[in-house]
């Protein structure tokens, strides 16, 4: 009994600890002053990784999302004949719940894995050490371009991604299933509100990228330096991320548009 | 050279991803340019708001003129108030308009609309509007029709 | 400061000393009150069997963790107190020739040379063009100076790493395992590079490894730990015929000795005839 005591209050100790370990290593990446002139390069070459890059499934994603929703919903709809509110559900469900959460997602397992598997790797093959020897912080050089990059980066993925499974939806409701064009569009910008919904999904993609680079990157950091040890890291950063954005969605759902 | 269009996509990207918040905006959530006009307040009491929440239409002959900002409880004739900001370029109601809840369709959402009277005089920023029909209560209805059977 | 005025009456001036050092990792005694001197510019080479830390002490010489006991000054400076800045700021004056090389791999052989001259100086292009190629034409390999990381074999890579190390003109290198895996002529190489930079730029060198007769053939001085401790200290002539058993043992390589070939285990004749147990 007290030996299953200890246990839980020892690992309750190490989840604080990995917190405070985790803390301390994003606030001694970011703060003070980078060097402009040297950090702007490596923070470009970031973006180009993990937003660049993730634009194909992000794109493609979003269009089949879009779809699938329209379809669903003008299937469900049309019971009622108000198919023409298609329009309105499409919008609110992309722009409040499926373009963050989804976006988020698909960046953890696309951005977020190769983001650990290459601090990991950088680690395991001693670049991480050869910097510190070389006196450069690697947590200046390597760990803040990839944090800051992370968090730029989902937030305009999260737009494009509701723009396209929008056009998605579009496309399957007017085109093929014959729903007026002027009817989805006005029931479409009747309910969505920019403030309250665009700008809240805009919100709640900030709180994600922040929560899946912080992740990826301590994960990568803090991995095995060997081949078991990164494939772990990497599985890590996908399980741990996945759940830390759909536990902070149900959160940030709740303060926004839950009614208090 | 390969920063070159490393750096070319790395902009087109974020010029993608603003672009795509515009649309957003213009598109989806129907926000327009133009600067906002600025608005009034109106207060109008019902016996029952039954449903209108927060960020309802107010409308003049269906079409919108501003939109529910606020619903609070009169604790001394247990009413229903409701504030609402009315676009200012809408000034011109009278003081004898009337206020009812109607509905969208049978089961739609809940709003407000609004029929100017005959009156000479205006409402101004902050007046009440006293002539109000109450929102239309199934139940009330339904026990009404039942009573008038009984009657019968 | 009085430890040092003795030194200077020995006439001799240690880049670093070590003393009383320990280390335990997790339950493992590492280093248990060691203590080291390290001449200016000598080459000085730690060996021992394999697992006995004498990587651990390169990563503790250069600040990267900290003992649990006892002093390390380099140049004065005990590391261990250093703040993050001192140290970034020390490491500066050391280079560290890493057993993989930690190659940027995704930078041509040029560009990670040129790195610590581009993120601690601010020196004109042209300038740093000449810099890179004096240290690539020091270790040969000025023609794959557009060559990335993976295209090198192991002992290029070392020696492109090696150019790296001295882009800032450090006043020490520490060489880890700097023969491990490597072919004859690669190791040739190898010893005469640092042979050659430890006389050219009055360098000082400290070279981990266990390929005895490499290490002894290029060092000024030997340290021999074993489980913590220094057991042998000198000249590589003098610690060839050393009184220790286990020193010669380690020095001429013999399979059996105070180190058994044996992991511990029961009596041989009982294991075979007691079945299952």
């Amino acid at each position: 009994m007290i030996a299953r005591l200890r246990m839980i209050g020892r690992s309750g100790l190490n989840v604080l600890q990995v917190f405070g370990r985790s803390g301390a290593f994003v606030a001694q990446s970011l703060i003070g002053v980078p060097n402009l002139k040297r950090a702007l390069p490596l923070f470009i070459r970031q973006l180009y990784a993990v937003g660049v890059l993730s634009l194909p499934i992000i794109v493609v994603s979003g269009l089949f999302i879009g779809m699938v929703l329209s379809l669903q919903g003008y299937t469900i709809l049309v019971d009622y004949g108000s198919e023409q509110a298609v329009g309105q559900m499409l919008a609110l469900s992309l722009v409040r719940e499926l373009g963050p959460v989804v976006t988020a997602l698909l960046f953890a397992g696309r951005a977020g894995s190769s983001l650990t598997a290459e601090i990991g790797l950088m680690k395991a093959t001693e670049q991480i050490t050869s910097l510190e020897m070389l006196g450069i912080d690697p947590l200046r050089y390597v760990i803040a371009p990839r944090l800051l990059a992370g968090f730029f980066a989902m937030p305009l993925l999260v737009m494009i991604f509701n723009v396209v499974g929008v056009w998605g939806g579009y496309l399957v409701a007017v085109d093929w299933l014959g729903v007026y064009d002027g009817s989805f569009w006005s029931n479409m910008q009747n309910s969505t509100d920019f403030y309250s919904d665009v700008m809240n999904g805009v919100i709640k993609s900030i709180v994600f990228a922040f929560a899946v680079s912080w992740i990826a990157v301590f994960q990568g950091f803090d991995s095995v330096p060997t081949s078991e040890g990164i494939g772990r890291a990497t599985t890590k950063t996908v399980v741990y991320s996945s759940l830390a954005v759909l536990g902070l969605d149900f959160i940030l759902t709740a303060v926004m548009f839950g009614d208090f | 050279m390969r920063m070159r269009t490393l750096e070319l996509s790395v902009g087109l990207f974020m010029l993608i991803g603003f672009a795509s918040l515009a649309v957003l905006a213009l598109q989806v959530s129907g926000l327009s340019w133009a600067p906002e006009k600025g608005s009034y307040t109106l207060y109008a009491s019902f016996e029952n708001i039954g449903g209108l929440t927060e960020r309802s239409k107010v409308t003049v002959a269906g079409v919108t003129v501003g939109r529910v900002t606020k619903i609070t409880l009169n604790k001394e004739t247990f009413s229903g108030v409701v504030e609402m900001a009315i676009n200012a370029e809408y000034d011109n109601f009278t003081a004898d308009t009337t206020a009812a809840i109607l509905t969208a369709g049978l089961l739609g959402e809940k709003y407000i609309g609004l029929i100017s009277g005959a009156d000479e005089e205006l409402l101004k920023n902050g007046a009440m509007i006293e002539d109000t029909q109450s929102a239309l209560v199934l139940e009330d209805l339904i026990g009404q029709f039942l009573f008038n059977k009984v009657n019968e | 400061m009085r430890k040092r005025k003795d030194d200077m009456a020995d006439q001799v001036d240690n880049i670093v000393e070590v003393r009383g050092l320990s280390f335990m990792r997790g339950d493992r005694v590492i280093f248990e009150n060691a203590s080291f001197d390290f001449p200016r510019g000598k080459i000085t080479a730690i060996m021992g069997p394999s697992g006995t830390g004498k990587t651990t002490l390169l990563r503790l010489i250069s600040g990267q963790i900290k003992p649990d006991a006892g002093t390390i000054l380099v140049n004065g400076q005990n590391v261990p107190e250093l703040t993050r800045n001192e140290l970034y700021e020390m490491r500066r004056t050391m280079g560290m020739l890493f057993q993989s090389g930690a190659l940027f791999t995704d930078r041509t052989v040029y560009e990670n040379v040129a790195f610590p001259l581009r993120e601690h100086t601010n020196l004109p292009e042209a300038m740093i063009r000449d810099i890179v190629l004096m240290k690539l034409q020091a270790v040969g390999l000025r023609g794959a100076r557009n060559l990335m990381p993976s295209e090198l074999s192991g002992g290029m890579t070392r020696r492109a790493a090696l150019a790296r190390t001295i882009a800032l003109d450090p006043d020490m290198i520490m060489y880890d395992e700097p023969f491990a895996g490597q072919d004859p002529i690669a190791m040739g190489v190898l010893m005469e590079l640092i042979k050659l930079l430890n006389q050219a730029l009055s360098l000082t060198s400290l070279v981990v490894s266990h390929d005895i007769h490499e290490t002894a053939s290029i060092a000024d001085k030997l340290y021999v730990i074993s489980e913590g401790k220094v057991i042998g200290e000198g000249a590589p002539k003098e610690l060839m015929n050393s009184e220790s058993p286990l020193v010669r043992q380690f020095m001429q390589g013999l399979p059996d000795g105070p180190v058994p070939f044996h992991y511990p285990a029961q009596d041989f004749e009982d294991d075979m005839l007691g079945g299952e147990s």
